[in-house]
């Protein structure tokens, strides 16, 4: 019976979605592919040269974003953790609903917004990758803090130390780790996402793409991706490499 | 003056680096980055002035969503944007599963292994964008090349989770079946099927949860659903539209968020 409906439901969605599709160019999409390989191959090396400073571009921006997202992320997960949250009333439903939004609304969506607010530029791609970036470290943060060991803290409180005092030695100590861990490994995931957000203008190499594609020039298209392709494979090395040696 | 026999400060020692000279290095060579990559971003006030003045604009918007006057183009775009959420969720998964079986190191040969491990590693290092740039440029635009890449890539990620689930099975199970002379088959279907199935449904609902965000951004580049919507409305300036579109997605996001943790809950 449940299987029924999922293949009902599916069928239904397929008509819904296929309705406006236009089937000459889904069966001539093999052909189309062998075309636009042979039109790419070889990747144009001599364009290598105009990618070095979007590529420097597109790093500063998911490491200034990654630390904007961190500074802002910080305070909310401290508010939004249910052990360490001043109010449970007003506050805390406030942080986790700052951290739900800003994680549900794509950086490419943010970098759309702020673009048309701020202009094109790397400010607004920082800005768009901090922002994504709070809801997911605060998220992962806050549930680390809950998580702490409530002896160390009862041991600090003890001492009678005071509320700034129970924080500094009883848990971020504790979460440490934690959020070394995921905070690079945020950063790993923003070098994949300020690498495209170039495409609405919010710069970076994408942008260098966009430019390419609106062109037409299949061969730079294809270094371009060679080079995020190698980008991206490089962070994942190093965030692997780093959240071993901390954890 | 006799000297204290206990010391009377404390100081917290250094939790990562252990070495003075190291810390010191990287600090100045983190300052260093930081007053290199600060320096390259450059701020036009004089655009940020009319910017100001765009953002109270929607921030207007947003807290007075227009929902009725494009209600026409946001259904539309909705409706897209979720039939092409479920059915690749579900394609994906079908494709999924024998890859994540093929990519488990205790199931497969070595050979089905390492090219079931290349197209999972394929699927995760390329972004859904930039997939969807080129399942635009070969199969037109609309909801059909946003179905392809939200497909391809939930492929990497379930046949991924997956494979490494298999992976962490109890041996002892899978063992009980072997000794019972059960083919290949039998093991699957007896031995693994039922350890990882609560697992391989709630990531599935991860991964609807997932697909739903990523079609409200592969619109962007022509691939249908909400995100052109999204991008049409923006580029009108049409700031209220947009924000009505917002809240429809942060809300569904929600739900889905939460109907997936019940239901995740509910299976396990």
């Amino acid at each position: 019976m449940f299987w029924l409906i999922i293949v009902a439901l599916f069928v239904f969605c397929w008509n819904m979605m296929t309705e406006r599709t236009m089937w000459v160019f889904v069966y001539d999409a093999p052909t189309a592919a062998a075309d636009l390989a042979s039109r790419a191959w070889p990747p144009r090396w001599s364009y290598m040269s105009q990618l070095w400073a979007p590529l420097w571009d597109t790093i500063n921006i998911a490491t200034l974003g990654t630390l904007l997202g961190i500074i802002m992320a910080v305070p909310l997960a401290f508010l939004a953790a249910s052990n360490t949250t001043p109010s449970r009333l007003i506050l805390r439903p406030f942080a986790l609903f700052c951290i739900v939004a800003t994680r549900s609304i794509n950086s490419l969506i943010w970098a759309l917004l702020l673009v048309s607010i701020l202009g094109p530029g790397l400010l607004a791609g920082i800005l768009a990758i901090a922002f994504r970036s709070i809801g997911f470290i605060g998220k992962l943060l806050y549930e680390a803090i809950e998580e702490t060991d409530i002896n160390q803290v009862e041991a600090i409180t003890a001492t009678g130390a005071s509320q700034g005092q129970i924080l500094n030695y009883g848990i971020v100590p504790q979460v440490m780790p934690a959020f070394y861990g995921i905070s690079v490994f945020r950063w790993d995931i923003n070098i994949r996402e300020s690498a495209i957000l170039g495409l609405v203008g919010a710069g970076g190499i994408g942008a260098q793409l966009q430019a390419s594609l609106n062109v037409l020039a299949w061969p730079q298209v294809l270094l371009i991706i060679l080079v995020i392709l190698a980008t991206v494979v490089l962070s994942e090395w190093v965030s692997a490499k780093v959240r071993h040696a901390i954890i | 003056m006799t000297q204290a026999d206990f010391p009377t400060t404390w100081r917290r020692p250094p939790q990562l680096i252990k070495t003075r000279q190291w810390r010191i290095i990287l600090t100045i060579s983190v300052m260093v980055y930081l007053f290199l990559a600060i320096s390259s971003v450059e701020i036009d006030w004089q655009r940020m002035l009319i910017g100001v003045e765009r953002g109270q604009r929607f921030v207007a918007g947003f807290l007075q969503p227009d929902f009725t006057s494009r209600w026409r183009d946001i259904s539309a775009g909705l409706i897209e944007s979720l039939t092409m959420t479920f059915t690749s969720t579900i394609v994906g998964i079908i494709i999924s599963v024998p890859i994540g079986i093929g990519a488990a190191r205790n199931l497969a040969p070595r050979w089905i292994y390492m090219i079931c491990r290349g197209i999972i590693a394929t699927s995760r290092a390329l972004q859904e964008i930039i997939v969807a740039i080129f399942f635009v440029a070969l199969f037109g635009f609309g909801a059909f090349a946003g179905f392809l890449t939200l497909a391809f890539a939930t492929i990497g990620f379930i046949g991924k989770l997956l494979a490494e689930d298999i992976e962490d099975i109890d041996e002892a199970q899978a063992e009980a079946i072997r000794a019972t002379g059960g083919s290949w088959l039998q093991l699957v279907n007896y031995a693994v099927q039922p350890q990882v199935m609560p697992r391989l449904i709630g990531l599935s609902l991860y991964r609807f949860d997932i697909n739903f965000r990523e079609s409200a951004v592969i619109g962007i580049v022509g691939a249908g659903g909400i995100g052109a919507t999204l991008n049409t409305s923006l580029s009108r300036y049409e700031y209220d539209s947009a924000g009505a579109i917002l809240i429809i997605i942060i809300g569904i996001v929600m739900l889905s968020e939460y109907l997936s943790g019940h239901l995740r809950r509910f299976v396990n």
